[in-house]
């Protein structure tokens, strides 16, 4: 198996995330992973791009979210970049402290920790926030 | 064809709500809100969501699910879940909010629970 590679560039609006998420799942379905990774594939890049729309760009239509795919034979990896103010972290409060399972957001960078098996943010040189997540097959 | 479909129906002073499709964000965690609010406005306060036809969710709907859950309370009344598919149940697990709502797998012991 060769490396394949995909590049997307995506408007910041929430219609968005479903799009990123079929794209990903035909990217997925044709790199012959199992159905439980392309599930954890699936919610992790929903979640990746909601955050860059909502969090990152702000749903600012003026600006895209990136997404790049690659596929090899050792696994999945999938970058989804903003043009935000960036991001860290370890700012969000842990969503499964008793104090705070009331509130209504912050499990999205839970599922993506759950669901692959390298989650990392970063800030590029050209700025915004890029978080790059692995799946091992 | 509507992201998450929501049929209600009564049964006594319990109102069920038969949910399918998705939970995510945009038109399914909005259309999960819309029908919450608009049974708390009518005064229906004992209320049991049938997620046996929610076959996804993400994070999103897992707050709006919270958010009901908060508001319901808020207002004296009481929100169950039924009939949890394994994926969701996993992420209910996840996020420890298996420790929070009331979960159940059969209808009637759910509608008993509201005595």
């Amino acid at each position: 198996m060769t490396v394949e590679t995909t590049e997307l560039s995506l408007p910041s609006r929430i219609e968005t995330v479903a799009v990123a998420a079929a794209a990903v799942a035909e990217f997925v379905s044709r790199s012959g992973i199992s159905d439980d990774a392309a599930f954890g594939i699936d919610m992790a890049i929903r979640e990746a791009v909601t955050n860059a729309v909502i969090h990152g760009n702000s749903e600012d239509e003026d600006k895209v979210v990136d997404i790049i795919l690659k596929s090899s034979p050792e696994a999945v990896e999938i970058s989804v970049h903003d043009q935000g103010a960036g991001f860290n972290p370890n700012e969000v409060p842990d969503c499964t402290a008793e104090e705070n399972l009331l509130k209504t957001c912050g499990r999205g960078i839970l599922f993506m920790r759950s669901f692959m098996d390298e989650v990392v943010w970063f800030v590029p040189p050209e700025g915004g926030t890029t978080v790059r997540m692995l799946k091992r097959r | 064809m509507a992201e998450l479909n929501i049929s209600e129906r009564q049964a006594g002073d319990v109102t069920v709500l038969d949910m399918s499709g998705k939970i995510t964000i945009g038109e399914g965690s909005v259309a999960l809100r819309t029908a919450i609010r608009r049974l708390l406005e009518e005064g229906k306060k004992r209320i049991l969501l049938n997620l046996a036809g929610v076959g996804y969710i993400d994070s999103s709907g897992i707050g709006e699910l919270v958010s009901s859950f908060t508001a319901i309370n808020k207002d004296n009344g009481q929100l169950k879940l039924l009939n949890l598919t394994q994926k969701l149940q996993d992420l209910l697990t996840i996020t420890k909010l298996l420790t929070v709502f009331d979960v159940y797998e059969n209808e009637a012991e759910a509608l008993n629970s509201f005595k």
